[in-house]
């Protein structure tokens, strides 16, 4: 498959597309549909749709495996900090009013970050799942 | 759907099983956008119709193509789906009618989320400001769980096996 010129141009016209959807699906998500989940599923599947075609080799240079397993942590603790942040600025757990001044402001902080958080996690864990399949169908590992 | 999910139950085939279960989900989806829930639609294309139907192949790939015929009839577990269908239908009489503004459900929570939330959080899709601040905790859960499947299944593949099962298994495949 890696010899077939028409999927490699149409691939690498779409890729980009498919990146600035999941971004507009990550930060349009206050707005219209979407937020952290359906974004970091859709980015994790533009790099899928990479690696089917350019090979495991040349998506583990883009995004190393330990970048990848260390965004299925990071999304975690970033969400989970959100939450600590609430309590050092003397609200309860996950409290976004006192994030900002003015409470609405913090809310948008909060939901913010929670989402990304979000999308960090899903995004590594289905990226991760998706590299060790292909590296055991591969032979690798 | 209907068609999609009596060829699904008919063929042996997992390839056709596998591309069929996207086609369902996708048709899912479809139904979540008649019902205006747009969020869940998308989770469902994206989820459902796009990445397990990857991971399915990436599964298909390391096993065999079609599927072993049962090693006995069918009768027992048919008994059981067919009388907990029954027990299910039967369930939902008792449910208020489909929208009515009168059910329990509407009448907790939801009309303060939906007088306060806007002026709250300043953010108009209710499903965010919902699942992001009020039903945070819920939602950190959540990511935990989607962590926790994550390390789980890189743990499996990560484990030393032995050699035997490896031959085995390729021998099946050249088989096949």
């Amino acid at each position: 498959m890696r010899g077939d010129m028409v999927l490699r141009v149409i691939v690498k016209l779409l890729i980009p597309f498919i990146l600035l959807f999941a971004l507009y699906v990550q930060f349009h998500g206050d707005f219209g549909p979407g937020g952290g989940f359906q974004a970091g599923t859709i980015f994790a599947a533009a790099l899928a749709l990479y690696t089917m075609i350019f090979g495991l080799e040349n998506m583990r240079r883009i995004v190393p495996d330990r970048l990848v397993e260390a965004m299925i942590a990071a999304g975690v603790l970033l969400f989970l900090g959100v939450g600590i942040a609430g309590l050092l600025l003397g609200g309860n757990f996950l409290d976004y009013f006192v994030l900002d001044r003015d409470p609405v402001a913090g809310q948008h902080r909060g939901i913010f970050w929670v989402e990304l958080g979000v999308a960090i996690t899903v995004f590594g864990v289905m990226l991760k799942l998706f590299c060790l399949f292909a590296a055991r169908n591969l032979g690798q590992e | 759907m209907m068609v999609t999910v009596i060829v699904l139950a008919r063929t042996r085939k997992l390839f056709s099983v596998v591309v069929l279960f996207g086609l369902y989900s996708f048709l899912m989806a479809t139904v979540m956008v008649a019902l205006d829930a747009v969020d869940v639609a998308m989770t469902e294309a994206a989820v459902g119709a796009g990445i397990s139907t990857l991971l399915m192949l990436g599964a298909l790939h390391l096993c065999r193509r079609k599927e072993a015929l049962p090693s006995h009839e069918p009768w027992l577990p048919l008994t059981v789906t067919v009388v907990t269908g029954m027990v299910l239908i039967y369930g939902t009489w008792d449910l208020p009618a489909f929208s009515d503004p009168a059910a329990a459900i509407h009448q907790h929570v939801a009309p303060r989320y939906l007088q306060d939330g806007p002026r709250e959080t300043g953010i108009p899709n209710m499903v965010t400001a919902v699942l992001a601040s009020y039903r945070g905790f819920d939602t950190l859960g959540e990511t935990t769980v989607v962590f926790t499947a994550g390390i789980g299944v890189i743990a499996l593949f990560r484990r030393r096996r032995p050699a035997a099962p490896d031959a085995a298994r390729d021998a099946a495949r050249e088989e096949a």
